[in-house]
């Protein structure tokens, strides 16, 4: 079939474009940085190219690497605490409206107040390691809560109507029908929260760095700065940034994984 | 063909929160092995009967009685209720979705499935056990939805327009179906529509209502034998059945409720 033939051309063209055009982009950046960077002669403390930031990624890459993972852990504890909380805390306010009226305020409060504010406080509260991982929870805790109660209350109404007919109980028309209602919205609160969990680690490092102790990340980064070592800071900087888009798309695939043979967002339409 | 009454409405009222009157006084008997259509138009109440009868909704005022209630209201299956959409649960398959009131009842795994594929088998959807609803046309998902109203082996299955979101091809295939298996089953329907024709092909009893509030008008028996099959869609009596419902139809729209009463046409 030559117009089949000719569809599936179009479609592996658009996919070889998805991938190759964002790479394009990103090279283009770095060598508009670096041609920045020679022709004004820019000093590195000031502004460091990209081949310093790589030689400076590799050199210090021991150093580095121990503190990813320290970021990195403390970024997965906090999202997965964020995920049980959150799920828990939905789950709960679905099943009693009174618990719902009662503690929705604090789930707002910790929301609105910025993370910055928040973390010297929880410094001087809690055990450092404590404090750093409290403030990853408490950023990515909110989209994970919002986002369930959200899908826990959109189930069907017919369905509903159909599990009452059938004499379910209040806990089958939990596990049957509203947290597998809830679970597209429950992924995507969770894709939100990766994301957050890193910014809330990375605030509460630097919070905790600047009191003097920590190995993450971020309090490399703001080591560097003390030190004058621009490039890695800028090294720092290109790890926690690669983190993130890591974590976004492991989070991507999940949901996709867990999606594909049935939710809307996750098919792909032949037009 | 038709026994004694199973289910009876007496005096029933649904006035809404909000102050509407969707039914007013409705008294109907559903007797036993009979296929009964409420027919009216669209707010008169017919869609709010029926889930008075499956006890989904309470009426405000009057009785919903089942011949062999034990006060207690009924055991979970009783009622196959087939919605308007086919209000399938999208994360599960077609056999997931079908097994649906077994499950939630509770039972052993090897004959929940071989009742599931029995239902299944029954409309025409074997083939599709693992799919998708997604993946399923309209009329397929709608099949979907009645296969699992027949699983529990219901004793009386409504229906609330479940056709109407269809094309006229796969309405006329449904028909067609749903009357093959209700006379194989020997089953009570109750089929909420606004399709003269529908009503006509289907039912031993038409019920029409007039609307704002939703009362009976009139009665119509059609006394062709079943099964009827697609010659009977042609033939002279099927279009003088049709003549019947639609004037009934057409002067229950016209009627003022305050009139309804005295109008009590038997043809």
């Amino acid at each position: 079939m030559n117009e089949n033939e000719h569809m599936s051309a179009t479609a592996r063209r658009d996919r070889v474009l998805r991938i190759l055009l964002p790479i394009l982009t990103i090279l283009v950046g770095g060598v508009i940085w670096h041609l920045v960077v020679r022709i004004n002669d820019i000093p590195p403390y000031v502004l460091p190219g990209p081949g310093l930031v790589a030689r400076t990624l590799i050199a210090d890459w021991a150093t580095l690497w121990d503190s990813l993972l320290v970021t990195l852990v403390t970024t997965f504890q906090g999202l997965l605490l964020a995920l049980i909380g959150g799920v828990g805390l939905a789950i709960l306010f679905n099943l009693s409206r009174l618990v719902e009226y009662a503690f929705y305020p604090y789930a707002v409060i910790l929301q609105v107040t910025p993370i910055v504010a928040i973390a010297p406080l929880l410094l001087i509260y809690l055990p450092q390691h404590l404090a750093v991982l409290a403030c990853a929870w408490i950023v990515a805790f909110f989209p994970v809560l919002a986002n369930t109660t959200l899908g826990l209350n959109s189930i069907d109404h017919n369905l509903r109507d159909l599990f009452r007919l059938c004499g379910a109980t209040r806990w089958q028309v939990l596990f049957r029908l509203k947290l597998p209602a809830a679970l597209p919205y429950m992924l995507e609160g969770l894709k939100i929260a990766g994301g957050l969990s890193l910014i809330g680690a990375v605030v509460a490092e630097i919070a905790a760095g600047s009191a003097g102790a920590g190995s993450g990340l971020a309090y490399r980064i703001a080591e560097s700065g003390y030190r004058l070592n621009i490039p890695r800071m800028f090294a720092a900087l290109l790890l926690l940034s690669i983190a993130g888009i890591v974590i976004f798309f492991a989070l991507s695939a999940l949901s996709h994984l867990a999606l594909r043979r049935w939710h809307e967002s996750a098919i792909e339409r032949e037009s | 063909m038709s026994g004694a009454a199973i289910v009876r409405l007496s005096g029933v009222g649904k006035t809404f929160a909000n102050g509407t009157a969707a039914i007013e006084r409705l008294d109907l008997d559903v007797r036993e092995g009979e296929f009964l259509t409420l027919l009216g138009p669209s707010g008169c109440g017919k869609s709010t009967a029926l889930r008075m009868i499956a006890a989904l909704s309470e009426p405000t005022r009057g009785t919903v009685s089942w011949s062999d209630a034990n006060g207690r209201g009924l055991a979970p299956g009783t009622i196959g209720f087939v919605f308007q959409e086919p209000t399938l649960k999208p994360w599960a398959t077609v056999a997931g979705n079908v097994a649906l009131p077994l499950k939630l009842k509770g039972g052993d795994a090897g004959q929940i499935a071989a009742r599931v594929s029995d239902a299944l088998a029954r409309v025409g959807l074997s083939d599709f056990a693992g799919s998708y609803p997604r993946e399923l046309s309209g009329g397929m998902k709608m099949r979907v939805s009645i296969a699992r109203a027949l699983v529990t082996d219901p004793k009386i299955l409504l229906m609330d327009e479940p056709f109407a979101a269809l094309d006229e091809i796969t309405r006329f295939k449904l028909n067609n179906d749903l009357m093959a298996v209700s006379s194989a089953l020997r089953m009570t329907v109750v089929f909420v529509t606004h399709s003269v024709f529908e009503s006509a092909f289907l039912s031993n009893r038409i019920v029409v209502m007039t609307s704002r509030p939703g009362r009976v008008f009139a009665e119509l028996t059609i006394d062709a034998p079943y099964p009827r099959a697609e010659a009977f869609r042609t033939s002279p009596e099927y279009a003088a059945f049709c003549r019947r419902a639609s004037d009934a139809l057409s002067q229950a729209m016209e009627s003022r409720p305050m009139e309804a009463k005295a109008v009590e046409a038997r043809p």
